[in-house]
């Protein structure tokens, strides 16, 4: 029992691979947060004045809202928030025309990363729009998909180019004043990605966006946006690491996914960012909201994520089931070690008929580690026959850490069907010794113990993004998969 | 040659109980050997001994593996050296099928002798010859390890992975129970193709029965942590006619 043990926490407590600092000049916003501020970033990317004005009634209705205190299994912090820059950008003297003007220091990052651009960009079927700190640096594959009349930019150029498209959908599923994290990051968002997939257009590559947060001291308000047109199809995948660094970083993403008739959006996360050193120090909070609207007849949206990274994870992906015969899916599997926190789970909210909704959670806990499962299954009057199951698994390894579940169900119609099912499991000393006299390691042991658990969820991954989990989780992948 | 074997005086204790008492056993290159003993009188004790499981303290003693001292070696080390234990109670593994299980074993265990790993296709072939020889379906292979198995099922999936991956040394720890007479009969057919002048094989049980059909060279009873009487498959006719109770007896009266 105790060799098996220390062996386990040695494993479990493998430095972050990735805590580089890249060194360039960033150009930046003082500190600190008041309208001029919000002003001086409109003006910094050109915006339009709605969109200003925007901003600007998002800040004032942040200002009137607290920030939440009210999760019991999660603890930060204070966060200053006149003491972050709300804007950054690599600094450059004119618009890149390819790849090869972008920033040598940003190229090496990509390569530590083991994500050179130029080999991504042949990589088999994967476009990548590739956001360094808050400014998109290159874009690639953009011809390609535009013969489709596929969109796939950053957030500022939608602005630019397709501002009707930003206007009718920008906060129409998480409006700028849902919660305190989506109202700032309405105030002060700086850049992210824009999806637009037209009527009857199935895209034929994954959409791929690594973020990467850089500037020190700079929150991270990125605003990501896709919307699929009747009938068509959209994979989208987001990964991300970050330096490692002592100072707390805030990071309060919004993500809006919006699917008209048969219209269906796969997002893919595998999530890395800093989580904070054995002590529990420094570490990326990561508040994030995403939401999926599925508007139109038998649309599908599923979130698959792969959580691993960050010191406080805090998100909740969700699906509105509007259009009836709509399908909403949620696939998880999140990594806590040290003294890392996550609360994650998502919500579906069930409006039209025959709606359904899927929701497998895998929650991995080491160190001293906190996985809470949140979830929330909504069965509206209107939405007869809706059907939802639900599954939450809970791997415990060692015995410091901790996994909690709570799963709330509200069902306003008699006719629907939620099935829930949980469990909590130890990584055995029996499984360990089991594998270990097969001539397996410990460490593959665990590895493939973990890798059984997760299985479910990581077959939902696109093949490209299941061997960058493979590598995050650090577990060998099992044959059907790999 | 050195035996495959041997073990000397060896004392056990777990959580501070004293479990194996002062064990002798050599195990000759080649044979089988039977270890017959009640409940609760050290048998799994001892295989886990021998396979490394590290909650068991061993006080005092030695154990020879091919004349060079084993209990120094990892779990894992002993196994890649061709030690192979069939556990009592397999462990289950959700999610991890049973096919990629075994491949990894074998792979492990084949990289550890220097010969190159065998891709999908050169193992399927490897496996399917063993399947037949133990009356398993392949759609076995497809399934998580040991997970919804019958105790059966869990029992021939042991045997399975020995056969696959070629030990020196079998331990087979109660293998038998649980098993209908069918069963047993194929378990056994499966050990005997084992057998083999270079390789021995401990089979540990509570019954005589599985011994009609694998015949041991010797058989050694234990009891209350020390090996009381060895001797030939006739000492475990003996002991299934007059039960543990009779030795139990005799050696109280010898005390005397
Ligand atoms: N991990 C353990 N912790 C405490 N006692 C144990 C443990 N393993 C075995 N024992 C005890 O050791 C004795 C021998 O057990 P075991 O080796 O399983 O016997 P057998 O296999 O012959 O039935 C029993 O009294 C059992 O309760
Ligand atoms: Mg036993």
């Amino acid at each position: 029992m105790p060799t098996d043990t220390a062996t386990i926490t040695q494993l479990t407590q493998r430095e972050y691979e990735w805590g580089f600092y890249t060194d360039i000049e960033e150009e930046k916003v003082p500190k600190g947060l008041n309208e001029e501020i919000i002003r001086t970033i409109s003006r910094l990317k050109g915006e339009p004045e709605w969109l200003l004005e925007w901003r600007l009634r998002a800040y004032r209705h942040w200002l009137t809202m607290e920030e939440p205190r009210w999760l019991p299994n999660i603890r930060y912090g204070q966060i200053d928030y006149q003491d972050i820059h709300y804007y950054a950008a690599p600094k450059r003297r004119k618009p890149l025309a390819s790849l090869d003007e972008v920033d040598p220091e940003i190229r090496r990052t990509f390569e530590k990363l083991g994500i050179p651009l130029e080999e991504q960009k042949r990589l088999a079927g994967v476009a990548v729009d590739a956001v360094f700190d808050s400014v998109s640096v290159a874009t690639t594959y953009k011809e390609k998909l535009r013969e489709l009349g596929i969109i796939f930019c950053s957030f500022s150029e939608a602005v630019r180019e397709h501002p009707e498209l930003v206007r009718q959908y920008l906060g129409s599923v998480v409006p700028y004043n849902d919660n305190f994290f989506a109202a700032l990051n309405s105030a002060v968002f700086s850049d992210g990605s824009f999806v637009y997939v037209p009527p009857g257009v199935r895209c034929p590559m994954e959409l791929s966006t690594y973020f990467r947060i850089n500037a020190r001291e700079t929150g991270q308000f990125e605003r990501t946006l896709i919307i699929a047109d009747r009938g068509s199809y959209v994979s989208y995948l987001e990964g991300c690491t970050a330096p490692m660094r002592d100072e707390n970083q805030l990071h309060a993403a919004v993500v809006e996914l919006i699917a008209l008739d048969e219209a269906e959006i796969k997002y893919s996360t595998v999530q890395n960012w800093y989580p904070g050193d054995k002590e529990g120090r420094g570490g990326i909070y990561n508040f994030v909201t995403k939401r999926g609207a599925c508007r139109g007849r038998r649309s599908k949206i599923s979130w698959t994520q792969v959580e691993t990274g960050s010191a406080i994870t805090w998100k909740y992906p969700s699906v509105i089931l509007q259009g009836d015969d709509s399908v909403g899916e949620f696939y998880s599997v999140a990594v806590t070690n040290n003294y890392q926190q996550a609360d994650t789970g998502t919500k579906m909210i069930h409006i039209g008929r025959n709606t359904r909704s899927t929701i497998v959670s895998k929650g991995i806990s080491a160190g001293h580690g906190q996985n809470t499962y949140r979830g929330l299954v909504k069965i509206m009057k209107g939405a007869a026959y809706a059907r939802n199951y639900s599954q939450c698994d809970s791997l415990l390894i060692g015995d410091k850490c901790g996994a909690h579940t709570m799963p709330y169900i509200e069902v306003r119609n008699a006719t629907a069907r939620v099935e829930h099912e949980a469990s909590t499991s130890k990584i055995g000393e029996d499984q360990i010794f089991y594998c270990r006299q097969r001539g397996l390691s410990t460490e593959d042991a665990v590895n493939m113990i973990v890798n059984g658990f997760c299985k479910q969820v990581l077959l939902n991954l696109p093949m490209e993004f299941a061997v960058e989990a493979q590598k995050l989780l650090g577990i060998s992948l099992e044959g059907s998969v790999g | 040659m050195p035996p495959m074997l041997e073990i000397r005086d060896l004392y056990v204790q777990v959580e501070g109980k004293e479990i194996l008492k002062g064990v002798n056993l050599t195990l000759p290159v080649g044979q089988v050997h039977a270890i017959m003993g009640p409940n609760g009188s050290g048998k799994s004790t001892l295989a886990a001994v021998l396979a490394g499981r590290e909650d068991y303290e061993i006080t005092k003693g030695e154990v020879l593996y091919m004349g060079r001292s084993l209990l120094d070696l990892d779990p894992e080390e002993r196994a890649r050296e061709g030690i192979f234990l069939a556990f009592q109670y397999p462990v289950e593994i959700p999610g991890v099928t049973n096919m990629y299980f075994l491949r990894a074993a074998v792979n492990a265990i084949r990289k550890h002798r220097g010969l190159p790993e065998l891709d999908a296709m050169d193992f399927l072939a490897l496996v399917r010859e063993k399947l037949r020889l133990l009356h398993m379906d392949e759609a076995l292979l497809k399934r998580s390890v040991n997970e919804g198995f019958s105790g059966g099922e869990k029992k021939r999936n042991e045997i399975l992975q020995m056969a696959v991956l070629e030990p020196r040394l079998c331990i087979m720890d109660e293998t038998d129970s649980g098993l209908d007479i069918d069963a047993l009969r194929v378990v056994a057919d499966g050990v005997n193709s084992l057998r083999s002048p270079d390789r021995s094989i401990l089979v540990i049980t509570h019954y005589q029965r599985l011994l009609n059909y694998i015949i041991p060279d010797q058989v050694h009873v234990l009891l209350d942590g020390r090996i009381v009487r060895s001797g030939t498959k006739e000492l475990a006719l003996e002991l299934e006619a007059k039960g543990y109770g009779w030795l139990e007896r005799e050696l109280t009266v010898s005390k005397l």
